[in-house]
């Protein structure tokens, strides 16, 4: 990766969330030379710790006409560009005897009106389609919804961003914001894995740090009014409905469950927090407790379902008015040139918005971008597919269903992940082939794939890059045998024990707020293995 | 929050969530120990029901290749009903449609009732080595295996014809559920049933119509017919327990397991009603010895030297134990244990070609501890362990009814309850 500290980029983009990976990506289409900081890992933000609801729209179609547009439109077209990180599944909005038929009727013409496709079906018919959903509605809407997933979306970006020659540095926070004078002109950073700090120079820097971009703001000395909206959810550990399922009402708590992978998620709860709290993530007993009871009400079966882990995000939401709910401020995007809004030339801000809309936000933003340094280039995001997205690979599929055993399993696992990427997994060996985590079937090949070629720092890198951790065992078999194949490429033994301690304290983390029944078992056999017979300690770092 | 209140839909109910993913059952799978195509239980059972509910296209034909002997519930300590979890997914996922081969295999009865018309000439034909290759190349029936002998005299016409009168002198009563084997292979062991359990003062009666219990049908893949046989068995016991207070045993260790437990498993086939009254006769005899409603006197001069092979269903069952305790009862009987192990046979699996080899490798274990035991001959509770065992070594088995038939003096017993 080219250090070159004195070389100048065209522009400096903070935050590897999906907002900023897209901008990369884009930025780098449009030709321009892009650096993309991040101070943790790819989607350590709100982009990976949020629902994975590809929005049809239709949840916002009564409340808020134009994100609900802005979402069919993604909608459409990240089904082309990014087919290996989305399912379609679909989704039904339910309406329980509790709640009055007659929105179905206002939110069936909204959807219209916002170009989002519906069809009423009957309630038993619903059923059929979707066993798992209460038997007690009333009435229910189908609609284009799906699921993505963050992980896999950030990264095909940032790896097609760094095929078009943009530098990518993870584990690089940035600690000020330099200035000449009314001009930004870069970003000094501290290299977390080097503990030194470095400086970088740009025409223009690019704040796409979610709700940090405050604090990003704060050291350029502007000030953005962000609202943190925390969110909660549960994981549980297997799918329980196929289709998403929502309820036909105004948005509240809980009341989405989406499928994805192999789990389900319900969430979430909306609680605005002070700007102080941002990097501090817990869940409470009352917003399990809120998810759970909602939750059943969608899906009985949660009820009896095992959950696997709970964690909680924060919208970067930015501040309209004083709503202390946070859900009737628009979800908008919010593109800031700090020139016209505080005269700071060679700065701007893109935030707000969803996962959904990030390839728009990126537009928008590199469109500005572009304008600021007079490159003249369209945006060719929405046609070109993504790193992994370009074509369904036949071959593959053809390969996994008649592969006997164990094989047909890690490949169409790898395949879901990584798309046509797939095919540099090496395979047909049976050392290769073995399996590290045997709940997501990711076998050495792909771990060794994903450490030579996706950024992997550590454990819990690597496990965003594969699932490796994150079924149901959370780690309990694959983290000792991801940890030496860690080891044996990248890094010194002492270090991959502290980094084996880190990653299932991580896991833990998620686990102790729902820790009973067989989760509580797990956790307890988990410890006997790597403390008893492993020597490993809690505080090993 | 109670649990009862909901029912689980669209999730499977065989507990696959309960893994803890100790990769215990992977040890005791026979299967996996031979033929690494298989994935074995903890990756077919849990880990494989969590993909296939994301996608059916994670089913892997391989399934076929569970010996469904259950030795992974036994196993394991998390209570994962694994072996249901991989039948239920080959009923539900499997698209390959069962051969004529397994037709013939899992219809056990019909067949047996074609069989058995013409047993001589069966018999013969299909212990002609020509005719067994044919069966071999033509419809994959491994040309190692002999079918076992069809008996021209069916179990239920000899029971009409010479037993049905004299049941009734008798004051308490049960039905048999005999099974296809007794009926078309092999009617000495109903016979001797029903002479022990005259002599402990029971009469035998039938069932109104039994039809076969099924397991072949379900492990072929033919779970409509099984399920319709299955209701017809539980309304024929119910008759019999419900209605005539009359509990139903059998010889067949599989004939039971099947009823009592995969009906309500795999096949959804409700039997509260009649489950703890269908019962293995060596269990219904052993607990009437142990609640002291029974004597039984055994003859001076029987002397044997018995190797005992648990079935798996027996293991899953837990009721080795039973009939190991009556054979220990004769005095001049010396009881080996063999080392509980799978025998490779698992009803019509090693009677198809593809699976030949596998079976035969998972039941060597047995057949060297048998060879090396130096018995009499071998006891067990299942009849297709009895025909594997006696295929693969120089022993001959017999069922532990039958050497109780043998060794018991029925008169001085009778004259125990008589006077
Ligand atoms: C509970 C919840 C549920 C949601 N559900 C959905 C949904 O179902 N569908 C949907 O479309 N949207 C959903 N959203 C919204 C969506 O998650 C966010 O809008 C989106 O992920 C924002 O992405 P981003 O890249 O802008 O920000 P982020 O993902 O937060 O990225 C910011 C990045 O900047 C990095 N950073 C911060 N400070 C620094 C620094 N000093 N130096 C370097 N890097 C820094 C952070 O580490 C982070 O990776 C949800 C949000 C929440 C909280
Ligand atoms: S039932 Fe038997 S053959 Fe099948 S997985 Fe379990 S142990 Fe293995
Ligand atoms: S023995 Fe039971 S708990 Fe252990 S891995 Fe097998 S199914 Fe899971």
């Amino acid at each position: 990766m080219n250090k070159n500290r004195s070389k100048e980029y065209d522009v400096i983009i903070i935050g590897g969330g999906a907002t900023g990976a897209g901008t990369a990506r884009d930025c780098a289409m449009r030709g321009l030379s892009v650096l993309l900081v991040e101070r943790h890992d790819f989607a350590t933000g709100a982009t990976g710790r949020n629902h994975g609801l590809l929005h049809s729209g239709a949840r916002y179609a009564v409340t808020d006409h134009e994100s609900a547009a802005e979402c069919i439109e993604e909608n459409m077209i990240l089904r082309k560009i990014a087919n290996h990180c989305i399912e379609e599944n679909n989704g039904l909005f339910l309406t329980l005897p509790e709640d009055d038929i007659a929105f179905q009727s206002q939110f069936v013409d909204a959807c219209t009106s916002a170009g989002i496709s519906t069809e009423i079906i009957d309630p038993k018919l619903a059923l059929r389609m979707e066993p798992s959903a209460n038997p007690d509605i009333i009435g229910a809407v189908k609609v284009p919804d799906g699921s993505v997933d963050p992980f896999r979306l950030t990264m095909s970006n940032a790896l097609d961003a760094k095929l078009k020659g943009a530098d990518i540095l993870t584990q690089h926070e940035v600690v000020d914001i330099l200035k000449d004078q009314d001009r930004v002109n870069g970003v000094e950073l501290f290299d977390h894995a080097k503990k030194e700090k470095v400086k970088y120079y740009g025409k223009i820097v690019c704040n796409a740090a979610g709700i940090w971009g405050h604090n990003i703001a704060r050291f350029a000395g502007v000030n953005i009014n962000m609202f943190p909206a925390k969110g909660s959810l549960l994981i549980f550990g297997h799918r329980v409905n196929k289709m998403v399922l929502n309820r036909c009402r105004k948005p509240a708590n809980a009341d989405i469950l989406v499928p994805g992978d192999t789990i389900c998620l319900i969430g979430t709860t909306s609680e605005r927090i002070p700007i102080e709290e941002i990097d501090n993530m817990y869940v409470s007993k009352d917003d399990v407790d809120v998810l759970i009871r909602e939750g059943v009400k969608l899906s009985p079966s949660l009820a009896t379902t095992r959950i696997l882990r709970a964690y909680a995000g924060v919208r970067p939401l930015v501040a309209a008015d004083d709503d202390p709910s946070g859900r009737s401020i628009s979800r908008g995007i919010v593109l800031m040139d700090h020139k016209e809004r505080d005269g700071l030339e060679g700065f701007i801000t893109i935030t707000g918005g969803k996962l959904m809309t990030y390839r728009l936000m990126a537009e928008e933003a590199t469109d500005l971008i572009c304008k600021k340094l007079d490159v003249d280039k369209k945006c060719e995001t929405a046609n070109i597919p993504l790193q992994g997205s370009e074509k369904s690979d036949e071959t593959l599929n053809n390969v996994s269903q008649k592969v006997y055993s164990v094989n047909g399993i890690t490949q169409k696992s790898a395949k879901d992940r990584h798309g046509s990427l797939a095919h540099k997994i090496a395979k047909g060996d049976e050392n290769e082939d073995s399996m590290v985590c045997e709940c997501e079937g990711v076998s050495i090949g792909e771990v060794k794939y994903a450490i030579n070629e996706l950024h992997v720092n550590n454990l819990i890198d690597l496990r965003r890059r594969t699932r490796v951790g994150m079924g149901t065992c959370q780690g309990e078999l694959c983290a000792c045998r991801a940890a030496g194949l860690l080891c044996e490429s990248m890094e010194e033994p002492g270090k991959a024990k502290d980094d084996l301690a880190n990653f299932l304290q991580e896991r833990w983390k998620g686990m102790s707020p729902i820790a009973w029944g067989e989760t509580i078992n797990e956790i307890q056999f988990t410890s006997w293995i790597y403390e008893g017979i492993y020597g490993l300690k809690p505080d090993n770092n | 929050m109670k649990k009862e209140i909901f029912e689980p839909y669209n999730v499977s109910d065989n507990n696959f969530e309960q893994c803890v993913k100790c990769t215990i059952c992977t040890v005791y799978c026979p299967v996996l120990e031979v033929n690494p195509d298989y994935p074995g239980p903890k990756q077919s059972g849990p880990d494989g029901e969590r993909m296939r509910l994301k996608d059916p296209a994670f089913y892997d034909e391989a399934l076929k290749l569970c010996l469904n002997c259950k030795r992974c519930e036994v196993a394991c300590p998390s209570g994962v009903k694994i072996g249901d979890i991989i039948q239920s997914a080959r009923i539900k996922y499997s698209k390959s449609k069962p051969k004529l081969r397994d037709m013939i295999l899992a219809n056990t009865d019909i067949v047996g009732t074609m069989a058995s018309t013409f047993a001589p000439i069966v018999n013969t034909a299909v212990a002609l080595k020509p005719v067994r290759k044919v069966m071999d190349s033509v419809l994959k029936i491994d040309h190692h295996r002999m079918f076992p002998k069809y008996t021209g005299l069916r179990f239920e016409t000899w029971y009409r014809r010479y037993a049905e009168k004299k049941q009734q002198e008798f004051k308490k009563h049960v039905s048999y559920f005999h099974g296809c084997y007794v009926n078309y292979n092999f009617p000495q062991q109903g016979k001797d049933l029903i002479k022990v359990m005259n002599a402990a003062g029971y009469g035998v009666h039938l069932l109104e119509k039994e039809k076969c219990c099924g397991v072949a049908l379900i492990s072929n893949g033919l779970i409509k017919q099984a399920t319709k046989q299955a209701k017809h068995n539980v309304e024929a016991f119910k008759k019999s327990i419900v209605d005539k207070k009359m509990p139903v045993i059998s010889t067949s260790s599989t004939c039971i397991f099947t009823i009592r437990d995969e009906y309500p498993h795999l096949l959804g086939v409700k039997n509260e009603e009649i489950r703890n009254d269908s019962e293995l006769a060596t269990r219904f005899i052993f607990r009437l010895i142990d609640e002291g409603k029974l004597n039984l006197v055994f003859k001076k001069n029987y002397k044997k030297r018995i190797a005992y092979h648990t079935p798996c269903h027996m293991e899953k069952l837990g009721w080795s134990i039973y009939s190991t305790s009556l054979l220990k009862m004769i005095p001049g009987v010396e009881l080996v244990q063999l080392e509980s192990q799978c025998c490779g046979i698992a009803g019509t699996y090693g009677f198809k070609k593809e699976n030949y080899q596998t079976s035969q490798e998972v039941g060597k274990p047995l057949f060297d501890q048998i060879e090396n035991s130096k018995v009499d001959f071998v006891a067990t509770d299942c009849e297709t362990c009895k025909w594997q065992i006696e295929m693969s070594t120089s022993s001959k088995v017999q069922h532990p009814i039958s050497i109780l038939a043998e060794a018991i003096d029925v008169e001085a017993t009778m004259k125990l309850w008589q006077k």
